[in-house]
């Protein structure tokens, strides 16, 4: 983002995490209150950013594994004639996901509760934030008048 | 277009949807079928599962007298035009019932340029700024106006069946505040599943998503379209109403919601989410909870499973992956035989129609095909439980509904038909003085 930018600036999503990054802008005159906001929304974005990095890789990879080893069970190869990967069809995958979910069930419901606290905890911030600043342009508007 | 709506309306996974608007005359018929078969080529399916999407109702083919069809025939070519269709990797994206849009798959070329222009657009840092040109287009993809527009149509429907003589005014209010609240839902609804929405597909490019709003800016709309809905439902129509939409959007916003990550039992709550706007539009017309609002929210509740469980064979991989517990990926047979239930289950309420003085005897007579034709495929999804036969079912529930519920309108009884017409007259609540039109 350009340097003279006075905003925040979100970026494609990322490869891991599907996730888009944001780079946040710090104003020369940042109040204790929008400082607390930033650090929020920052640490949030990389708690969320390592979950789902985490979460995709470890799907990725026991898809593949399981994929390996069903091909295996029935004889075939991993690769056939034209190079390209064998996949199994919906149905036999159906047990994969059905797996899947079930192992990261407690995982999901420790995030669930992380998600809705934070983002509930931003929002509100914002809205501190949102209120400071109008109450601020107020008063300057006040006193531009009053000269 | 055939509006879909369905559950899971993760704000992500909303899928355009397309509104079949069926017109009484048979030339009409045809050329709303021809336009259904143009939308099933046009589009991509993407059906998002997540009930996000549930809000509300399915749309409603029902075209009340008032209506102008060619007007909203437009009105949904241009709404098709303004939800970007995402790329879809499956063969059978993932159809957010409930949301967005719905498409069908896309010829090749199509969504091989789909797939080239949308990663140029996203590959580029974009500056967090609201513009205020973009604002409209925004607000619209967050509160999922497609959906909303069902949703609302079958508000209508509901409030179209009721046996009282009809209340422009009444039916406008009605209307709007449901909308309202609808849009309200869906906004929240987004703003809880940001992540969740980011990593699947149908849902990648929605607003919250992409950064184009702040989720400040996203509650305060929710807020400022909720309040003023429910006040004008509880206001201006009638209080039972306004608790109704006030009950369902915390049914969606704050059970269907999270329950989607929990257990499999949000499928239920979304279906009875997507039954509530129909009753609403019947106890706006007549101020009460009859027998015949049950039956029409029964038909709608009923008519959710076989339209989601056969939308959520589809997309069990992303389901797994983003961690919400949905029927098909957790317990497939169930799945499929509440599906079937369901479908026999709609055979055995349009029976009971007439019995509750909503329709004339022939409506069990004239929607059997159709409700036997949807059993049918219910019953092949069962049997076979592949991706041909889900596709086969849920592509029949898109035009199953709106059929459904035109044939019920024509075949509803006339007031002039009742008995008493006195107690009738008594127990609408119409707040303006609206010209009364007597219904045939």
């Amino acid at each position: 983002p350009p340097a003279h930018s006075h905003n925040d600036w979100i970026g494609p999503p990322d490869k891991h995490s599907n996730l888009r990054p944001v780079i946040f802008y710090v104003p020369p005159e940042e109040s204790p209150l929008e400082q607390r906001l930033r650090e929020a929304r920052q640490e949030a974005q990389a708690c969320n950013q390592r979950f789902w990095a985490r979460h995709n890789r470890a799907f990725r990879q026991e898809k593949e594994e399981f994929i390996c080893s069903r091909l295996k069970a029935k004889g075939l190869e991993l690769r056939d004639e034209t190079g390209q990967k064998a996949t199994l069809n919906a149905e036999e995958m159906a047990d994969f996901y059905k797996d899947f979910l079930s192992k990261n069930f407690r995982k999901h419901m420790q995030y669930n509760r992380d998600w809705y606290k934070r983002n509930f905890t931003i929002t509100f911030l914002m809205g501190q934030v949102a209120l400071a600043r109008a109450l601020r342009w107020l008063r300057w508007k006040k006193k531009n008048v009053e000269h | 277009g055939l509006f879909v709506w369905r559950l899971k309306g993760t704000g992500t996974r909303h899928i355009p949807c397309h509104f079949v608007h069926l017109c009484r005359a048979a030339n009409d018929r045809l050329i709303t079928f021809q336009y259904f078969n143009f939308l099933k080529r046009m589009y991509v399916t993407q059906y998002n599962k997540d009930l996000s999407q549930r809000a509300k109702p399915k749309s409603d083919p029902v075209v009340s007298p008032f209506h102008e069809p060619q007007q909203l025939d437009q009105e949904k070519r241009v709404l098709h035009k303004i939800s970007p269709v995402a790329p879809v990797h499956q063969p059978w994206p993932e159809t957010s019932r409930r949301s967005e849009m719905r498409g069908v798959k896309t010829p090749a070329e199509t969504e091989a340029s789909a797939a080239r222009a949308e990663p140029r657009e996203d590959r580029q840092w974009k500056e967090m700024k609201l513009r205020l040109d973009e604002l409209p287009g925004i607000l619209a993809r967050l509160s999922k106006i497609k959906l909303t527009a069902l949703v609302v149509s079958t508000t209508s429907a509901g409030f179209a069946m009721a046996p009282v003589p009809f209340d422009l005014p009444c039916f406008l209010l009605a209307s709007l505040g449901t909308g309202l609240a609808s849009c309200a839902a869906n906004s929240i609804n987004q703003f809880f599943e940001v992540p969740f929405d980011s990593n699947m597909n149908r849902t990648k490019n929605r607003p919250l998503v992409r950064g184009q709003i702040s989720p400040l800016l996203a509650v305060c709309f929710a807020a400022s379209c909720g309040v003023p809905g429910i006040a004008l439902l509880t206001l201006g129509v009638n209080p039972l109403t306004g608790a109704l939409g006030a009950f369902n959007i915390f049914l969606y916003t704050c059970c269907y919601t999270p329950m989607k990550r929990l257990s499999i039992a949000n499928t239920w709550v979304g279906a009875l989410v997507g039954a509530i706007p129909p009753v609403m539009g019947w106890t706006a017309a007549t101020g009460s909870l009859d027998a015949g609002a049950l039956l029409l929210g029964g038909i709608l509740y009923s008519w959710q499973f076989p339209h989601f469980n056969a939308l959520s064979w589809g997309l069990r991989e992303d389901y797994s992956r983003g961690g919400y517990c949905m029927m098909s990926v957790t317990h497939p047979g169930l799945c499929r035989r509440v599906a079937l239930r369901h479908c026999l289950a709609l055979i055995g309420l349009s029976a009971v129609a007439p019995v509750l003085d909503v329709t004339t005897w022939t409506f069990p007579i004239i929607s059997l095909p159709i409700n036997l034709y949807i059993s049918y495929l219910g019953f092949r999804f069962y049997r076979d439980a592949d991706r041909s036969s889900s596709r086969k079912l849920f592509f029949c529930s898109l035009w199953h509904l709106p059929m459904l519920l035109l044939v019920m309108f024509t075949c509803k009884k006339s007031v002039l038909d009742k008995e008493d017409k006195g107690d009738l007259l008594g127990k609408g609540e119409s707040p303006g003085r609206a010209m009364e039109i007597r219904l045939p």
